[in-house]
């Protein structure tokens, strides 16, 4: 089973932004977290990614810096600002506020490995 | 292993070099990307897999750089637009020094413009009272700023910033030199034609690391339209800041009309000179050039508007008088047509086949043509008539000079709508003419004076 488009396009930015909370990270390193905490299931691509990121860069929520690594590459991470933890806070409220509802509607027992339990 | 590196840097590099090209990605992007297929590559590799093979894998799983592309864009629309970066990219990891340095040289040079307009005050020459002084002298104060510009960015050979030096300085003998008085023909002359000269010496320095190509003063010719254009605009926009200074300043009681009148006017103007061809320069490729879109939009109009002169000129059978005022008329409407016919040949495809626009312009420069013909003959009557005098000769020099190119033009013309001669040697006929414009420009200045007794 893959998550359709919309619903990976919807959840990307709590996504990202709560992965930023753990700790600072760089693209390739996000979506290999991503690829883990989804078992494969989530099918992001670079050009999700990059764009996400430099979104929410532009809004405030997260800043970048160039950073050298091993050898002569460059890395560009992005950390979370304190905008993007009160963005992430808001869109916990409004994924539980889904979340339960839909648990309202749906009879518990028939989605036993619903995907989004973990964020109720 | 070493071996395998080596290939592998070289696939990167070929990688970089192709995505490099998408307008939609700037140098930090791509470095961020290459860093994504780098840390992929890594991973495969500590998986089992061959470098190339790794490579291959990672590039296939980024997707099609299209898409790519087009999820940047909607993210940075504004690359689309505006890619004029004036002083290098703040966030491109590698600084471009080229174009700071670029910005800091045109920065002294139209401050050496500005200075250069006010510098005459130092003996005792003023702008209102010496318009005898100012008039023929206007070229010679931010041209040559604007050709040290072009002739430091195109790094020009010794030789060549020779020719530029005694040229400027033969146009300095010419404007000064010659005893005419304020209201001589004469003067009114050089002060047009020295300009016109003068451009023509700034072309040089424009062309100045390909003296003979073809291709290069065309380019000349279109960095002048453009130049031109960029010059209105800012002279716009300079309009109303001399609005605001004027409304602001006179709602509190003070006049700023000498300060206005005496430097932000003069050395504005010259400035600008230097500042609207560094912004040719800069936006060269960055943006579509707007004179030939102009050319595109009028062409038509300006032919019908011919078309209906000749119409009527025929119906009525009124005669064309022929004053001052109306040859000098004639010269500009042939030096508008000639505009319209260089412009939209610089951005015409060579290798394109003639097409309705082409046999448009035919009938454009044919029909001018016509009417500069019943203009001339008026004209060698009168002089016949009545002799001539400096305005009248050179008025008419033009003419000829205008009436041979676009004959020539017409002729090459009709010869590539009917397929029988290539585009290219319309353009090498339009490039190739261009130093007789300079040469009777210099004529004119130098030679008209003396023969005309300085009247």
């Amino acid at each position: 089973m893959k998550v359709t488009k919309d619903l990976v396009a919807a959840s990307a930015t709590p996504m990202v932004l709560g992965i930023l909370a753990e700790e600072d990270s760089y693209g390739y390193a996000i979506l290999r977290r991503i690829n883990e905490l989804s078992g494969g299931e989530l099918d992001w691509t670079e050009g999700l990614l990059y764009p996400l990121l430099h979104r929410l860069e532009r809004l405030g929520h997260v800043e970048s810096s160039w950073q050298s690594v091993a050898g002569e590459r460059r890395r560009k991470y992005y950390r979370i600002t304190r905008g993007g933890l009160a963005e992430l806070a808001e869109q916990r409220r409004q994924w539980a506020t889904v979340v339960d509802a839909l648990k309202e509607i749906w009879p518990r027992t028939d989605f036993t490995t619903f995907p989004l339990g973990g964020f109720a | 292993m070493t071996d395998d590196q080596g290939e592998l840097e070289a696939q990167f590099a070929q990688w970089r070099h192709y995505v490099q090209r998408r307008r939609e990605l700037r140098q930090a992007d791509v470095d961020e990307l290459e860093d994504h297929l780098r840390g992929s590559v890594d991973d495969l590799v500590a998986a089992g897999l061959h470098a190339d093979e790794a490579f291959l894998v990672a590039v296939k799983r980024m997707g099609s750089l299209d898409e790519l592309s087009r999820e940047f864009a909607r993210e940075h629309s504004e690359r689309l637009w505006k890619q004029l970066v004036l002083t290098g990219g703040a966030d491109g990891p590698t600084p471009s020094g080229r174009s700071r340095r670029d910005l800091l040289v045109m920065v002294g040079c139209a401050v050496g413009a500005a200075a250069s307009v006010k510098a005459p005050e130092l003996f005792g020459l003023t702008l209102e009272d010496d318009a005898a002084f100012y008039g023929p002298n206007v070229g010679l104060f931010a041209l040559p700023w604007l050709a040290a510009f072009l002739a430091w960015r195109r790094r020009a050979a010794p030789a060549v910033i020779g020719a530029l030096v005694a040229l400027f300085a033969l146009g300095a003998v010419a404007a000064n030199a010659y005893p005419l008085a304020e209201d001589s023909q004469s003067l009114v002359l050089t002060s047009i034609h020295l300009p016109i000269a003068l451009w023509f010496v700034v072309g040089l320095a424009y062309v100045s690391d390909d003296l003979r190509s073809s291709r290069r003063r065309m380019d000349f010719v279109r960095f002048t339209g453009e130049w031109f254009i960029y010059y209105v605009l800012i002279a716009l926009g300079g309009g109303v800041l001399i609005g605001f200074v004027f409304g602001t300043f006179e709602a509190i009681g003070i006049s700023p009309e000498t300060v206005i009148a005496q430097w932000v006017l003069p050395c504005g103007a010259a400035a600008a000179v230097v500042v609207a061809g560094w912004l040719v320069e800069a936006k060269q490729s960055v943006v579509e050039n707007i004179a030939p879109v102009l050319t595109r939009l009028f062409t038509p109009l300006f032919t019908a508007v011919l078309l209906a002169f000749l119409v009527t000129f025929v119906v009525t059978s009124a005669g064309i008088d022929v004053e001052r005022e109306a040859l000098i008329l004639f010269d500009l409407l042939l030096v508008v047509v000639l505009a319209l016919l260089l412009y939209s040949a610089s951005a015409r495809d060579p290798l394109a086949p003639a097409g309705v626009f082409d046999k448009l312009q035919l009938a454009l420069v044919v029909s001018a043509l016509l009417i500069d013909v019943l203009v001339l003959w008026e004209i060698t009557g009168r002089i016949t008539e009545y002799g001539t005098t400096p305005n009248k000769a050179a008025a008419l020099g033009e003419n000829v000079i205008l009436l041979v190119n676009l004959a020539w033009s017409a002729w090459l013309m009709t010869g590539l709508i009917r397929r029988r001669v290539p585009f290219a040697g319309l353009e090498r006929w339009q490039t190739a003419y261009l130093p007789v414009y300079a040469a009777w420009a210099w004529v004119v200045v130098l030679a008209f004076p003396p023969l005309f007794g300085f009247l």
